[in-house]
């Protein structure tokens, strides 16, 4: 159900907070806390759960794309719209300031989706090009990450046999060799072996 | 193998049946028959399956995660119920995080190891509280204006609304939250009462296995 088809609710209608005095017998509260649900109308109650629906599809749809795009696209921090005290049920309001909060976070990772598709297409051609032609683009390097491939690494066009190559235009694309290891080169990580 | 007989269901206020129905409480008891008090360290096989698990938990899990069923249904609930899972993590996101964090789920004390196994392994999280504190059956219910979290004499009260585990008379936690003072169980705590919050998404199974798994491991199985 969209935002639009949403029945109309009056939310003038009776409070339906507990406000009772602290040190009354749990019975008692309980019966007069459960006693304004009943007096809650119908439409407002399904309205209340069709917003929860939304709220559950936008959610999936946001840990999707931060699970999917990480971490070329990250959720960004949320801040509540008032100071959380902690887990309460909420009314029509509150859900639907959930939702369209949730909602337009929804469309901001979209729209960055949508960029980040574009930028990749783009590195996409400029890596085929690079390929057909890489005399064209003597040292040019495309990270990796520009491709949604990885995080570490670059596509480069070197020259074949150093100079050798780059006197006689014998020009090839090459993928460097990846992220580096955690524990440093072999070099640094232990000197005494070397010869 | 899961024994849902040793589960029972606690009772749940009108109106959160009505707005929430799937939230449920399941309740379970053990009986803590380990030499190690509850607070004191875990012994060698719950230290190791916490290391089985560590090595279970990479970058690439702990990013997905909020996609596998469990995780994200009390991901969904948290929104339905105002917390943001964003800044306030559920406790399956906020155990993957820690664990990436220190670099592994470090072994605090018998009890809290053997409820983060529980949570780990089933997304399901479990919460102890000293039996001898609890007065009649759990349920959820919203809290009153001023009621205090708990009987000791320090306890924090709370405001109109919030969630709250309770037991016939008083609160005893707050739904996701902190527990009472004064109800967690202490080093010489022999029975515990479990109870593990399900919500709409988690199914049947993975609310008693984590119930089982923490009574298997306090009992000695």
């Amino acid at each position: 159900m969209s935002k639009y088809e949403q029945p109309v609710i009056d939310r003038n209608g009776p409070d339906r907070g507990p406000t009772i005095a602290r040190g009354t017998e749990l019975a008692r509260l309980q019966a007069a806390a459960s006693a304004p649900s009943q007096q809650r109308p119908a439409a407002e109650r399904a309205a209340r759960a069709s917003l929860r629906a939304q709220i559950a599809r936008l959610e999936r749809e946001r840990s999707a794309i931060v699970a999917e795009r990480f971490p070329h696209i990250c959720a960004p921090v949320a801040m509540p719209d008032r100071p959380s005290g902690g887990p309460s049920l909420l009314d029509l309001g509150e859900l639907e300031r959930s939702r369209d909060r949730l909602a337009a976070a929804v469309q901001d990772l979209r729209a960055k989706v949508t960029e980040r598709e574009e930028h990749e297409r783009r590195a996409r051609e400029q890596l085929q090009r690079m390929r057909l032609e890489p005399g064209r683009y003597k040292f040019v390097r495309l990270p990796v990450r520009d491709l949604g491939q990885g995080v570490c690494g670059f596509w480069e066009v070197r020259p074949r046999l150093g100079l050798i190559g780059m006197l006689a235009g014998w020009w090839q694309l090459k993928l460097s060799s990846g992220c580096p290891l955690a524990t440093g080169s072999r070099s640094t990580r232990d000197p005494g072996l070397r010869r | 193998m899961s024994d849902g007989a040793q589960s029972a269901a606690g009772w749940r206020a009108p109106e959160l049946e009505e707005e929430l129905p799937g939230l449920r409480l399941l309740i379970g008891e053990a009986l803590h028959t380990r030499e190690q008090p509850l607070t004191g360290s875990s012994p060698p096989q719950v230290r190791r399956r916490l290391a089985e698990l560590s090595n279970r938990y990479r970058g690439a899990r702990a990013v997905g995660i909020r996609r596998e069923p469990v995780p994200a249904a009390y991901r969904v609930f948290f929104r339905h119920i105002g917390l943001e899972p964003d800044t306030e993590r559920t406790p399956i996101e906020a155990a993957i995080l820690e664990r990436m964090l220190r670099g592994g789920f470090l072994t605090r004390c018998l009890l809290e190891d053997v409820l983060l196994l529980a949570l780990v392994d089933t997304g399901v999280p479990v919460w102890a509280l000293d039996a001898e504190s609890v007065d009649g059956s759990l349920g959820i219910r919203a809290s009153l204006q001023g009621e205090p979290l708990g009987r000791a004499g320090e306890a924090p009260v709370l405001p109109a609304g919030r969630l709250v585990v309770a037991d016939s008379s008083t609160a005893l936690a707050i739904l996701f939250g902190e527990l009472a003072p004064g109800h967690v169980p202490h080093a010489g705590t022999r029975r515990v009462t479990l109870f593990a919050v399900q919500v709409a998404g988690v199914p049947d199974l993975f609310v008693e296995e984590a119930l089982w798994s923490c009574r298997s491991a306090l009992e000695q199985l």
